[in-house]
Order: structure tokens, then sequence, then C-alpha cells
């Protein structure tokens, strides 16, 4: 059994155990660190084992189906890796902050979608790719309906709009990748391996009107996933509804995974699906919409979480124009920024979700002065609003700069086009995110309290993980290329050489 | 030992258990229950064992029995599913036995061989009487075990309804039959097909034929729309004897419709693009008429029952979807390997079902509240098998789903797809809304759950076949292959 499989199959191991009746709080803390140490081991290990050649490392794969050729096969590149490392640290912090007293549900639905999230980044069969992001639908849906927060209707309500919404949009993705699958099939047999595509797609490149439709498919598919604007509105509600294990893993490591499948799928097997005019404008539409739409949404929040999940939201539109520049720079900017997203929401939810546990309220009108209080947590969150709004030293910084730059260096070789406007609007929505950040950490933590209201601060214990992460952050911001230096290959190979 | 002994010894079985009950009315539940499933046990290990070859075939059946990998594969499906039933029925006998005349239960072990050996007679057909007598004996059968519990009057309601219903099928199947017959002069498929690809038929009267024989098939299978009396008829049958509908019954149209629809479509068939059409427009139909309603249902029976018909759907659609140069998948397989699946899904949805129910338990959604808390184990089983029935990945309801997805995307049937993807995300509603009733904190279900290890055991297997399924479906891959070419182009 390979290291790559371990790791997926640990945190669905250990949930099976905790519902067998192993100890809830051990098993799943102890999966999570064990599951940490292997990821950091494989990112030492991959310099060597990825040294001369291309594509994946670590691979091995299982026959399950012969025609059509399915196979659990498992691999990693360095996107894999940064994302493998961002599902297992934020995994460690959602598992360690649940309180002892919550029910076992909370662990294992963490585990599920840990191990799905794991499942999905590692794969290199799209059947499994696709099949493990579902794993996380039953957890959160439960989650959210039995443990979120609010009424009973309201959760309800919440967890059936982003059950049906996520349903309906996987099987709009089904249905892309069927049609991905079909267009590559050579000789009448089904192959869903991601190498035997690759290659199926450079021998033999599909008519450039097909792999727009298919891209644009692909697109309202992954795109639902990863809440793009208008396919959004599941996501705000959810997260801040959410229990907080659930939201730190599922607006911080799961959102990922359709950003993650256009970068993976997508991008390379449509090379020129991206940058057909029709879907390239759509493209920029909808990620305007997300940026410019959600930011004003944003701004206009009255409480912390609704805040944070709308921010959450607004977040992934620098990611997608990322992905719509379709530049070295911009792309390696996207998954760097797809990484410290993961890690700055998830620091925020879990700061959130101690807040509301000690305060019972999280409207922003009605909290004030807190920073006396508590001051490390005060310093907590600071690293999470700040490392969101982009201030440099933090990981976002270093991607959204690479991002914008590698958008805009666009100009010279075409005109000043929507895609430049974007990066302009993009910027703006910069100052947005301070302007709601700022606004936000000034009114809960400066001034003087409201009567009543206490908290304590965060117990050594507590701030281990919340100091893990923050510091994550801080390295990765300083030090950007130790995650870069991991991917290896040239992520726009092929992608730029389009006609535009 | 050949492969028709075993089912001509079933059904002598069958007829001997029917004599046994009438001449020795004390002899026990538990030794006619024994001697049942004991029998159909043995059928099954000498069918696996048996030899296969068509040579071990007595002379006088040859004509009319064919002897390929969809033939057998049905043969072993009708075995495991009866034996199944059977044991469902002696685990559902003490709740039964309070709806049944004078408290017995007997004829439930008896008949069900019957219907077996009809099952596995109709695998094997080859012509259109052979499928119409097999078909008949399954009904006939199928009357009787739907209206057993005679004292509920829902049992009664079912009854009736199915047997009016299916009488009026059968003669709409004969007219068919008959029609197709004063067209292409033939009785068998191989003969159908054959006239059908010449351009000397009248096309008219076959179309005519063709479309009551569909509409015959299309009640036992519960296609739109002819669906009506699913919901009805499954709620008030036996819990045994709706998943022996529902699984079995539903097989068993389906082998046949694979059969029809083989010569229908065979190599330059003059009505083929018209057929292809039917099954389109009635699989799509069948796909939201199912999903739809049961959105709106509140008893957990009534709720599969609608999920029967859904299903039904995505499988005409499989028929629908013949193999293209881009994906040499055969709609027959794809329909075997789709039922192979259906099977561990649906009997352990109505096995919980029936474990409920025999402890005291109802059958609507809110009677499975709280169920996490009263019995994990039942839970999680449930859960795979609503998620399975759902099409969710990693379980086996994906792969059918998955195969009928890529071969209406192959052949560019957007309609089709655009309806079973409603479909689909309609199922999430209805599933995911029992998967929480079981784990809310409320509790409507029994409050003293006991289990027999037998429950236990079948349970977890169940569920474990439907994991294994989904993530390795390997063992299934010579069922897909299964080369149950267009009949024209064999000859």
């Amino acid at each position: 059994m390979s290291l790559l499989e371990i790791v997926i199959l640990l945190p669905l191991i250990a949930a099976l155990a905790i519902w067998l009746g192993a100890p809830t709080r051990a098993t799943s803390v102890g999966t999570a660190i064990l599951n940490l140490l292997i990821v950091l081991s494989l990112v030492v290990q991959f310099k060597s084992a990825s040294a001369g050649k291309a594509g994946f490392a670590f691979e091995s794969a299982r026959v399950v189906l012969e025609n059509p050729a399915i196979s659990f096969g498992v691999g990693a590149d360095g996107v894999a890796l940064i994302l493998a490392l961002l599902t297992t640290l934020v995994t460690l912090a959602a598992v360690w902050q649940i309180s002892p007293e919550k029910p076992a549900l909370y662990h294992i639905a963490s585990l599920l979608i840990a191990g799905g999230a794991l499942g999905a980044f590692l794969c290199t069969d799209i059947f499994f790719i696709y099949a493990f992001h579902e794993l996380a639908l039953i957890p959160t849906f439960l989650m959210i309906a039995l443990h979120g927060h609010g009424d009973s209707d309201h959760r309800k309500a919440v967890a059936w709009k982003i059950t049906i919404y996520l349903g309906a949009g996987s099987l709009v993705l089904l249905a892309g990748l069927a049609w991905l699958v079909l267009e590559y099939s050579g000789g009448g047999k089904l192959t869903f391996d991601l190498n035997a595509l690759r290659a199926q797609a450079a021998a033999t490149p599909l008519p450039v009107d097909k792999q727009g439709m298919i891209f644009f498919v692909l697109l309202l598919g992954f795109g639902t996933l990863v809440s793009l604007f208008p396919l959004h509105s599941w996501a705000a509600p959810a997260y801040a509804t959410a229990p907080t294990p659930v939201a730190m893993l599922h607006s911080g490591v799961l959102k990922k995974f359709g950003l993650y499948g256009l970068l993976r799928i997508a991008m390379p097997l449509l090379p020129q699906g991206v940058q057909v005019p029709w879907v390239h404008q759509a493209l920029l539409y909808m990620l305007i919409g997300n940026i410019l739409v959600m930011g004003f949404v944003t701004i206009n929040q009255k409480r912390l979480d609704d805040l944070l999940a709308n921010s959450s939201v607004m977040h992934m539109g620098y990611i997608f124009l990322g992905l719509a520049a379709g530049t070295e720079i911009a792309l390696r900017g996207a998954v760097l920024l797809m990484f410290a997203h993961g890690i700055s929401i998830a620091l925020l939810f879990s700061l959130v979700g101690r807040l509301r546990s000690q305060l019972g309220t999280l409207e922003l009108s009605k909290l004030g002065g807190l920073g006396g209080h508590a001051p490390t947590f005060t310093v907590l969150f600071a690293f999470g609003a700040f490392a969101s709004i982009g201030l440099p030293g933090l990981a976002n910084f270093a991607g959204e700069v690479m991002v914008f730059i590698g958008s805009f260096t666009k100009f010279g070789t075409t005109e000043f086009g929507m895609l430049q406007w974007s990066v302009v609007i993009g910027l703006w929505g910069v100052v947005m995110s301070a302007v709601y950040m700022l606004r936000a950490y000034r009114s809960i933590f400066h001034g003087t309290a409201a009567s009543g209201l206490f908290m304590t601060d965060t117990s050594f214990s507590q701030r281990v993980p919340l100091i893990l992460l923050a510091a994550t952050l801080l390295i990765v911001g300083c030090c950007p290329w130790l995650l870069l230096g991991l991917i290896k290959t040239d992520l726009a190979a092929g992608i730029a050489t389009a006609a535009h | 030992m050949s492969v028709f002994s075993i089912e001509v010894g079933l059904a002598i079985l069958g007829l001997l258990l029917l004599v046994l009950e009438a001449f020795v009315p004390t002899i026990a539940r538990r030794t006619l229950a024994g001697i049942s499933m004991g029998g159909v046990l043995l059928a099954l290990l000498l069918f696996i064992f048996a030899n296969k070859d068509a040579a071990m075939l007595p002379e006088f059946v040859r004509p009319f029995h064919q002897f390929d990998t969809l033939a057998l594969f049905y043969k072993g499906f009708a075995l495991v599913i009866t034996l199944i039933v059977l044991w469902l029925t002696s685990e559902c006998a003490p709740y039964l036995t309070k709806y049944t005349v004078d408290g017995r239960v007997s004829e439930m072990f008896s008949l069900p061989l019957i219907v077996c050996a009809g099952m596995m007679w109709m695998a094997s057909a080859k012509d259109m009487v052979t499928v119409f007598v097999a078909l008949e004996l399954v009904t006939v059968s199928f009357y009787v075990l739907v209206a057993y519990a005679r004292k509920s009057a829902l049992a009664l309601e079912a009854g009736v309804k199915y047997l009016i219903l299916g009488a009026l099928s059968t003669g709409v199947l004969v007219y068919g039959i008959a029609w197709i017959y004063g067209a292409t002069g033939s009785l068998t498929f191989d003969g159908i097909a054959k006239a059908l690809a010449s351009p000397a038929t009248a096309k008219m009267p076959v179309l005519l034929g063709a479309a009551f024989l569909l509409a015959g098939l299309g009640f036992k299978v519960a296609a739109a729309p002819f669906q009506m009396w699913v919901p009805d008829v499954y709620q008030g049958a036996p819990i045994p004897v709706t998943t022996f509908l529902s699984v079995g019954s539903k097989a068993a149209g389906f082998v046949v419709l694979t059969r029809v629809v083989n010569s229908f479509l065979g190599d330059g068939s003059i009505i083929a693009p018209e057929i292809q059409g039917l099954l389109l427009v009635g699989g799509s139909l069948t796909v939201l008429l199912g999903s739809l309603p049961a959105m709106f249902q509140q008893s957990v029976k009534r709720l599969l029952a609608y999920s029967s018909i859904s299903h039904a759907g995505y499988l005409l659609l499989a028929l629908a979807c013949r193999d293209s140069a881009r994906m040499d998948l055969n709609s027959g397989g794809v329909v075997a390997f789709y039922l192979a699946t259906y099977l561990p899904m649906t009997v352990l949805g109505f096995l919980v079902l029936a474990i409920l129910r025999v402890n005291g338990g109802g059958e609507d959604i809110r009677d499975f509240r709280g169920l996490a808390k009263k019995s994990p184990l039942l839970a999680l089983v449930m859960t795979v098998a609503l998620a399975s029935l759902a099409g969710l990945p990693l379980t086996a309801g994906f792969m059918g789903k998955l195969f009928v997805f890529l071969g209406l995307v192959d052949h560019s049937y957007w309609g089709a797809l655009a309806c079973a993807v409603i479909g689909a995300a309609a199922g999430f509603y209805y599933y995911f809304k029992t998967i929480l009733a079981i784990y809310s904190s409320e509790v409507g279900c029994p409050e003293n759950l006991s289990l027999s290890v037998f429950s236990k055991a079948g349970a977890v297997l169940l569920a474990v076949a439907i994991v294994v399924l989904g993530v390795f479906p390997r063992p299934l891959q010579a069922l897909l292959d299964s080369a149950s070419a267009p009949v024209a182009s064999a000859e």
C-alpha cells in the first residue's frame, strides 16, 4: 500500500473506528497528526521522487474495472501536495477545536470530509476524483441540519439549500465529465485515467469550439462547487450556519475542489477551452460578480459569521481571475491563494466558533472592547483578518499579487481588455476587503466592552492548532517559494499557446 | 445436471409444498420455510456448479431456450432474490400472521418457488410464446401473493388493483404479439429481427404491435404512463412481496424488454427510430413521474415504490442507448449491471423497513426518527442503502447511473439527460429526507429493537456488497461485457 493511499484511507478508517466505539477525540486528533506528518514527509521526499520525470510522483494504481477503464490510481504533483498539506493542516485544527461534550458525529463528519478532500486531491483517475468529493455531501448535510446554528427550521432550510445546490452542481459536472471522457475515448474503450486522457488530448486535440462548450459545462459544474457568481448563493448561509469544524473544512478545503478540478482536469484536457472568447468573457463576468457584487454584499453584513462567509465567496473571484488569465505566474498565484485562503478562513472560522460559544452573539454592533479581555485571541484574529485583506508578509498577499501581476502582464500582447479591467476591479476588491475586515476588527476588539460582555482568552491547549495556522500564514507569506518550489511542471504549458 | 432441470425441479417443489400444506395442515411454519429455503439454496448451489454448456439441454427444449450470459445472469438473479424473499418472509411472519386468514403464511413459502421457476424460464425465452407463458406464471402467482394479507384493507385494495390492471396489460401484451406475428410472420426474436430488417415488411402494423407489446411490458416493469398501480400495490402488499415485485418482477420484465428491444433495434430495422424515441420519451417520463412525486411522500414504503419507478426509468434510458464507436458498452449488459447493483440496495431498504415493522414500528418517515440512537447498526446500513439509491459515488447505485449518463451523453440525448439530472437531483431530496429522520434527536422508531443474528448478518452483508460494488465493480465486468448482440447480426 502506498503512502498516498494510506493518507486517503486513514481518516475514513478512523471515522469507521469512531462509529464502532473508538475514543472519539484521541482517534481523530491522532489520525489528523499522523496524516499531517505523512504529508510533510511526502513533501520532503517529493524533490527526489519527482526528479527527472514529468507528471505525477508516488504513483500507484489498482484496476477496479477494465472496460470502461477505471482504476483507483493515486499520484501527486506539486499542486496536489500543496492542497493535501492544506487539508491535513486544517483537519488537525478542525478536529482539535471540537469540545469534548460534542457528539461523535462531529469527529466522524470532519474525518469523512477530510478523507473525501484528500481522495479528490490525490487521485489520478477522474472517477475517483469525482467520487471522493461527493463523500462530504451526507456528513455536511447532517451536521448543518442537526447541529447547525440557529433554530431548527433555519438550519434545515440551509442544509437543504447546500445539498440540492451541490448535488445538482455535481450532476452537471458529471454530465460534463462524461462528455469529456467520451470525446477522448480511443477506439471505443473509455478511460478515466488522467495520464491516458492527457496523452490523448495532446495527440488528438478536440476542435476549439467543442473544447469551449465542454469547458463551459465543466465551469458551471465546478463553479457551483466553488460558489462562482451567480451560482454562489448556497455558500454564505451554509458557512454561517454550519458547526465550526464543518465550516472550517468546507470553506477552507473542500471548496477548493472546484478550482482544483478546473486546474487539474478542465484546463489541461481542454487547453484552448478557457480561451474561447465567449467562455472567457462569461468567466470574467462571473468572477467580477464574485469580487464586486459579493464585495458590496460583504461590506453590508451586520454579523461576523455572515461577514466571513460572504468574504469567503468574494475571495474565490481572485483565484478564478488567476485561472482565467492562464499565465504561469497567475496560475501559480492562484494555487498559492487557494492554500492561503484555506488556512486564513479556517483560522477565522475557528475563532468565530469560540466567540459564538463564549458570547452567544456575533452581532457586530453588540461586540466591542474584547482586545483587553483576550489579547492572544485578538492577535490570532488579527493574523487571519490581515491575511484575508492581503497584508504583505502573510500568505494571501503573495498569492494575490502574483494573480494580479500575472493577469496584467497579458497587456502588451493583447489590448487593454476585459482581463485587465478585471484586475483593476480586483484591486478595488482588496480595498473593500480592508474596509469590512478592519471595521469588524475595530468593532470587536477596540473601544470599550458593552456591559456584561466578557470572554476568557484561549488556553494553551486551544492555542496550539491556531498558532499552527497563523504561523503557516506567516511562513508561507515570507517564503512563498517553500510551496511554489513544489510546482515543477509548467502549469501554463499548452494553455497560453491558444489563439486569442 | 443441466440448468433446465433445476428450473423444473423448483416448480415441482413449489407444487409439492402446496399439496403438502393442504393435506398436512398441522405442519409447522418453520418446517415449510426450511424446506422451501433449503430447496432454493440447493438449487442455487447446483446452479453455480452446474454444467452451463448449451449442449446439456434436453433436446426438446433447445428450440425455445437460449443460453447466453444474460440468461444465466438472470437465472442466478432470480434464485438469489427468491432466497432473500423467502428469508424475509420468515422474518416478517410474526406480524404478517396478524393479517392473514387463520394466521397462515404457508403459501408464501411455496408460490415464490413457482415465480422463481417462471423468471428463470423467462430469462431463456427465445420467442413470444415462451415469454407470454412464463410471464403469466409469474404474474398469476403474484396476484395471490399481493393480496395475501387479506385482513388488511390496503392489501385487498392492492390485490384488486394489481389483478385488474395486470389482466388488462396481459390482454394488451397478447394483442401486440398477435399484430407482430401478423406483420412479420414470426414469433421468435430472431425471426422478428430478420423480418424487420427487410424493407418488404409493412411498417405500420409492426409499429402498432410493438407499441402494444411495449405497453404490456411497460406495465410489468412500472414504466410511465403505466406506473400508476405501483405506489398503491407496493404499499398494500406484504413487505417480502413488495421486495419481490420491486426487484424480481422488475428484473424479469427487463430481461424480456432487453430481448424484445434487441430484436426491434437490430441492424437495419425499419422501426428503429420510432422504438428508440419511445424508449427515450418513456424513460424520461418514468424518471420524472417516479422521482418528482416521491418528494412528497410520507411513507417510506411508498417512497421506495416511487424510487423503484424512477429506477425503471433509468433502466429504460439505458436500453435506448445502443453501443457506439466511442463506447462499446452493450445496453443489455448495462441493464443487467444496473439490476445487479439495484438488488442489494433495494433489498436492504426493505429489510430495514421489515425489521422496524416486526418490532412494532410504522412505515412512515417519522417512524425512522432517532433510529441512529436506538440502533446505530441499522442507521448506518440504511444510510448506505439510501445513499446508493440516490446514486452517490462509492456506492453501487452510482455505477449504474454513471453508465446511463455516459450513454445519454454519448448519443447526445440532451433532453433525456436533463430529465435524468432532474430526477437524480430530486432523489437527493427524498432520500436525504429519510436520512435526516434517522439521525434526528426526536424518537419515533420502536423503543426496543430486537434483531435476529440473521437480520444483522444479512444487513451488514448487503451494505458491504453495496460499498464493494461501488468501489470495486470488477466482479461484474463479465456482465457488462455480456455480448447479447443484436440478434439479427449474430445470425
